[in-house]
């Protein structure tokens, strides 16, 4: 089968629904396509592929003197095409995608926010990411606002409406910002009867930084160590989606060595992840055995990582045009080392995590997630494949090195805790059979290709398959090879929304576990 | 449960003498005489994200697996600020924590102590200051100690904590 072999029928759906695709390049955003289309036909694009079975996987603008370029990715089959408009900053006027793809919602408020574009048909008018501490008419993402902008003074926020429940003994526990364990901070509202959620409602945003904007005018190597912070526990992955933009807009061939060591840091990433995922599943339903035990095998990894890599959790190991460091034959010994052990430990405990009965009544049938509701959202991830959504981009659209690798990617169908918890075990074994071969088919060569900034208005999308599921990374370069726009999507975005829905009808104690079990990432999300 | 016993015995005591280096060894035996001077042998910490990468919290955790385990100095981590002896805060503050992080540290009772833990925490790192961000923690409550490091490493984080005990 080929890449965008579906495409022509949507361009035929368009042509049937008078859509004017002005312009169409393969090659301006490879691999994804690029479709530009007039603002009046925004919506019903996305109207008619989310009738073709188009997943929505993102949305973001760029001001270019006086225009918004507004760009969204739709996906078919692992394949991204990108839609694409303009509107004069005079009239920032545009149709909403949120009625055929409600996990456009909240990315369309950031914009909002962010731009001061309006959506018109949007079905939720109250803000995102702006949290009352800079003005509703002051815009940071426009030019013309400045990066070092006072704040306003800090003020309750009590404009934003959540909903509300009424009825006999119905009641709300609103939760955080500062969460009671080690965690990253957000706000939930809670409508509950009993120990029954009725509603959650997210509120984030509180760890925004500005990331956005601060990375424009920084050069590549200060994007990558940015991109490596836009959320900590997927270092690897932004920093190396954000370093693919970047090296597909300037034309930049990473050596074949720089990308198999760049798999071996993701796929170390996704283990180390996993397992410290497993572990606080378990912690949160009380099994403390388990936590202390994926607690350790994770330490042990991280201490690898430290004496292999530079870093325990691979941070700036990843630059523009290749990987920071060759690890010499004795560290690259060591890793390969270091995979039978955690087999033979996975392999005492994956049969006590598979029927232990008390752990069994407490993950299963608990926060389903139906298939339905996650392709509705977009899902991704471990979220996804529990709950039988089948992608993975590493095996449908394959980038370097693992286009000569084979990558099995599990689904379960039962949408609850314990399917998402099973993802995680089933590619923790895949991705140490992933490292195998990557270790054993190491080319050799150089680790890095000398960086050289592309012109001015250079662009270029990055896609990888990172342990929470697929990032985008768009950059565009300015002048003197500094970035004027970086946009990163983490895949907590699709998967937040999750939460909300699978939450309903299970006991407020679970919560914590369900959570932890979709484990969105707040500083990849709030930017 | 047999095998789980029997991982349990298989697995043994990990938890590392800290750290192996002599001038460690003593650092790990002077936090606890520390927190047993200062604290009754009871340091309870809250941590406060107040707008970190995440990056900092993971290494935070990791005080509590087995090889670190800082429960057996007496440091332990609590859910409520109205609990703790020490806020480690980490971080650039975001504009949208602020309040959250003032608040909390008005409901730690004193005295407190108030630890910046990572570069984002101890200058604003990464991020420094912007519309959207404070930059270091001191810029809104008082610091009486920080950790660098990005992340700081467990046995940084702990050799830092005991520090900033020292200095009170
Ligand atoms: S110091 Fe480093 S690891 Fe910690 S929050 Fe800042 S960027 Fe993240």
């Amino acid at each position: 089968m080929n890449h965008f072999d579906w495409l022509s029928e949507l361009l035929a759906r368009y042509q049937d629904e008078h859509i004017l695709v002005r312009r169409g390049s393969a090659t301006q955003l490879a691999p994804a396509h690029l479709l530009e289309i007039d603002p009046e036909d925004w919506g019903r694009a996305a109207q008619v592929a989310a009738g073709y079975a188009c997943r929505w996987a993102g949305v973001w603008a760029e001001q270019r003197d006086e225009e918004f370029v507004i760009t969204a990715a739709v996906v078919r089959e692992g394949d991204h095409l990108l839609l694409r408009t303009q509107v004069p900053v005079s009239a920032p006027l545009l149709t909403s995608h949120t009625p055929y793809f409600p996990g456009a919602d909240r990315m369309e408020r950031h914009v909002q926010d962010m731009y001061g574009l309006v959506f018109s048909d949007h079905p939720d008018a109250r803000r995102w990411s702006r949290h009352n501490r800079w003005a509703p008419d002051s815009y940071p993402l426009r030019k013309a606002f400045a990066l070092d902008s006072m704040p306003l003074p800090a003020a309750p926020e009590q404009d934003y409406n959540f909903i509300q429940t009424q009825g006999a003994g119905a009641y709300e526990i609103p939760v955080g910002p500062v969460h009671a364990g080690i965690i990253e901070p957000g706000h939930f509202r809670f409508q509950a009867v009993g120990e029954t959620v009725l509603n959650l409602e997210e509120r984030l945003g509180y760890v925004h930084k500005g990331i956005e904007k601060i990375a424009e005018g920084r050069d590549a190597p200060g994007l990558a160590r940015l991109a490596g912070r836009v959320s900590g526990d997927s270092t690897v992955h932004h920093a190396w989606a954000a370093c693919m933009a970047m090296e597909r807009a300037a034309r930049i061939m990473v050596p074949p060595r720089a990308l198999a060591l760049r798999a071996v840091l993701a796929e170390r990433e996704r283990i180390a992840n996993h397992l410290g995922d497993i572990g606080a599943i378990c912690n949160d339903v009380a099994f403390a055995f388990m936590w202390q035990q994926f607690a350790r095998l994770r330490e042990l990894w991280l201490r690898d990582n430290a004496a292999c890599c530079g870093h325990r959790l691979l941070m700036d190991c990843i630059v523009p045009g290749g990987v920071a460091h060759d690890p010499d034959a004795a560290q690259l010994s060591h890793l390969r080392a270091a995979i039978d052990p955690l087999r033979r430990e996975l392999a005492t405990l994956y049969p006590i995590l598979d029927d232990h009965p008390s752990l069994e009544d407490r993950l299963a049938t608990t926060g389903v997630l139906s298939a339905e509701q996650a392709r509705r959202l977009g899902c991704l991830g471990y979220v996804g494949k529990a709950s039988g959504l089948d992608y993975d981009l590493r095996r449908d659209h394959p980038y370097a090195p693992y286009d000569r690798l084979h990558v099995h990617s599990p689904t379960f169908t039962a949408g609850d805790v314990e399917a998402r918890m099973q993802v995680r075990m089933q590619e923790i074994l895949d991705s140490l059979e992933l490292l195998v071969t990557l270790l054993d088919t190491l080319p050799d060569g150089p680790v890095s290709a000398p960086w050289q900034a592309p012109a001015a208005g250079g662009e270029g999308i990055g896609l990888v398959e990172g342990w929470r599921g697929e990032i985008i990374s768009y950059v565009r370069f300015g002048a003197d090879g500094r970035i004027a726009r970086y946009f990163p999507r983490d895949p907590s975005w699709l998967n937040w929304p999750a939460l909300e829905l699978l939450i309903h009808g299970n006991i407020v104690p679970d919560f914590p576990v369900c959570n932890k079990s979709v484990n969105g990432s707040y500083s990849g999300h709030d930017l | 449960m047999l095998r789980i016993l029997n991982k349990i015995r298989r697995t043994g005591l990990i938890t590392e003498d800290l750290p192996r280096e002599p001038v460690l060894e003593q650092v790990g035996e002077q936090l606890r005489a520390g927190v047993a001077r200062q604290f009754q042998g009871s340091l309870a910490i809250r941590q406060v994200d107040a707008g970190s990468c995440n990056a900092c919290e993971l290494e935070i955790h990791a005080l509590n697996n087995g090889y670190y385990d800082i429960e057996r100095y007496g440091v332990h981590f609590v859910a409520s600020p109205r609990h703790a002896d020490v806020l480690l805060v980490t971080g650039p503050v975001s504009v949208h924590m602020e309040t959250a992080l003032l608040r909390t540290y008005e409901a730690t009772p004193a005295p407190k102590l108030v630890i910046a833990a990572g570069d984002c925490a101890a200058c604003g790192g990464e991020f420094g200051c912007s519309y959207a961000s404070r930059g270091a923690v001191s810029n809104v409550i008082p610091v009486d100690a920080v950790i660098p490091g990005c992340p700081p490493t467990p046995l940084a984080l702990m050799q830092g904590i005991l520090q900033a005990l020292e200095q009170t």
